[in-house]
């Protein structure tokens, strides 16, 4: 998979994060602080709500909808009703620009 | 036959999950559909949605403290007129509070801390006699498609009312039986339709499993009333879900009743109105509710400097209680004969429009 330019890192906050809409599909991108910045899909497992409308809590993202909660290192859904796991993809900052590698 | 089905009113559409009106939810795109939210600058939203522990335990300690207080007072005095007091405020506390703690908590948005929020959850649900799994879902179900027939299982408010189950349901008489009923059918591993079209399967064991624990303690308080010959454990744990949920349905019934059905803007059918520090302290501030449905992340504590934020947006709220009421009771009557009858509140001049985003989403 292609690594793609998302965005510069000063365009994303420390814990929050941007929407990313690229080739028909959403993500999700994190900063949760400095450089640290993670990749997942960018709609809610539940009822496909953005994510990017959500909070970022630590290592968190909660979804604008019904407040499930999925962890950005692993997709792991960890509250419901979000059950089913958000796939993740490598995130890296180089630069100062933030780089996800996604299909 | 249903012994409910004796005093309520035959009505116009069906309310179930599972009916006709489902198939309508889904044909007419209200299913899962987009809604309307007064725009609010990211930065602003995220300091609002901002998570902080300070405010619920605060407010959770003293929730608990008048619980015990007022319990113990009750017990002491139990057998002489002076414990009815007692009883009055551990009611309310019980069963009033415990809704909006239970409402915020599973929101989430209480806490910052999840095992918090999940705790008071779990302790609410059961003193209000509700499966937390059930209505986990009932309730985010109720945030996707607000007051959709054939989808919103809490639509409190049918047309026409069914006046005389509200009436009774002040002192829980029939939604008492009616809850418990429900907790000894997921007991009995049994999920209705309604519930099965709510719950994934992955959480439907766990249902069966708080039904049962739910279960258990309330036959255990049963048995030590009978084996005690005394009514007094089950005034502490069971009945003030009966005698004390009045103060609920008083605040909380206006949220949604006598307004529009089948609409994407909250603007339209829900309902603000303001309340004085103590009612809004048992009811966690909800009396913000278009505030609430437009942004569920908001945690309660922030919720009246939202309203600062989309006012201007916004139908002129209800000044009072009573005078929510003084517009819900003329028009509840007039669905009696009319139940198309609806209030349509004013949106100020220069306020969103909202082309409807239906959804293309299929049953
Ligand atoms: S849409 Fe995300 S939790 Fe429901």
């Amino acid at each position: 998979m292609p690594w793609i330019d998302a965005c510069a890192l000063v365009d994303i906050e420390e814990e929050d994060l941007v929407r990313l809409d690229h080739e028909g599909r959403t993500y999700a991108v994190y900063r949760i602080s400095g450089e640290e910045v993670y990749c997942t899909d960018g709609l809610c497992t539940h009822e496909k709500v953005h994510l990017a409308d959500g909070l970022v809590i630590d290592h968190t993202i909660e979804c604008p909808k019904h407040n499930g909660q999925f962890d950005v290192r692993t997709g792991a859904a960890i509250r419901s009703p979000a059950c089913e796991a958000l796939s993740t993809y490598p995130a890296r900052v180089v630069d100062g620009r933030v780089h996800v590698e996604i299909p | 036959m249903d012994p409910v089905r004796l005093i309520t009113f035959p009505m116009e559409r069906d309310y179930s999950l599972t009916g006709p009106e489902r198939q309508n939810a889904f044909d007419k795109g209200l299913a899962g559909a987009e809604w309307y939210r007064t725009p609010v600058d990211r930065k602003v939203l995220k300091s609002l949605m901002k998570r902080t522990d300070w405010p619920a335990t605060r407010d959770i300690a003293i929730w608990v403290a008048v619980l015990v207080g007022s319990g113990a007072g009750g017990i002491l005095l139990w057998g002489s007129w002076w414990a009815l007091p007692f009883f009055f405020v551990y009611g309310v506390f019980y069963a009033s509070a415990a809704d909006s703690r239970w409402h915020e908590c599973g929101h989430g948005t209480a806490f910052k801390t999840r095992w918090k929020n999940d705790a008071v959850y779990e302790l609410a649900s059961f003193l209000l006699m509700r499966n937390s799994v059930v209505w986990r879902w009932s309730h985010a179900r109720h945030h996707t498609d607000t007051i959709i027939v054939g989808r919103d299982p809490e639509i409190a408010g049918m047309r026409p009312p069914q006046l005389i189950v509200l009436c009774l349901n002040l002192f829980g008489i029939v939604a008492v039986p009616q809850s418990l009923a429900a907790l000894a059918r997921n007991a009995a591993g049994i999920l209705p339709p309604d519930e099965a079209d709510l719950i994934p399967e992955s959480e439907r064991d766990n249902a069966i499993r708080v039904g049962r624990i739910h279960i258990a303690i309330y036959v255990l308080v049963a048995l030590v009333s009978l084996w005690s010959w005394s009514l007094l454990p089950l005034m502490i744990i069971g009945l003030p879900r009966a005698y004390g949920i009045w103060l609920l349905l008083v605040m909380g019934l206006p949220q949604h009743l006598g307004l529009a059905e089948d609409v994407l803007d909250y603007r339209i059918n829900s309902r603000t109105v303001l309340m004085n520090p103590i009612l809004r302290f048992i009811y966690l501030n909800m009396n913000y509710h278009i505030e609430h449905h437009m942004y569920p992340m908001v945690p309660y504590h922030a919720l009246p400097k939202l309203r600062e934020v989309v006012k201007h947006d916004l139908p002129a709220p209800n000044p009072s209680l009573w005078n929510a009421w003084s517009e819900i009771i003329p028009c509840v009557l007039r669905q009696l004969r009319d139940p198309r009858h609806f209030i349509r509140p004013q949106l100020p001049e220069g306020a969103g429009v909202w082309e409807p985003v239906r959804s293309n989403q299929t049953a």
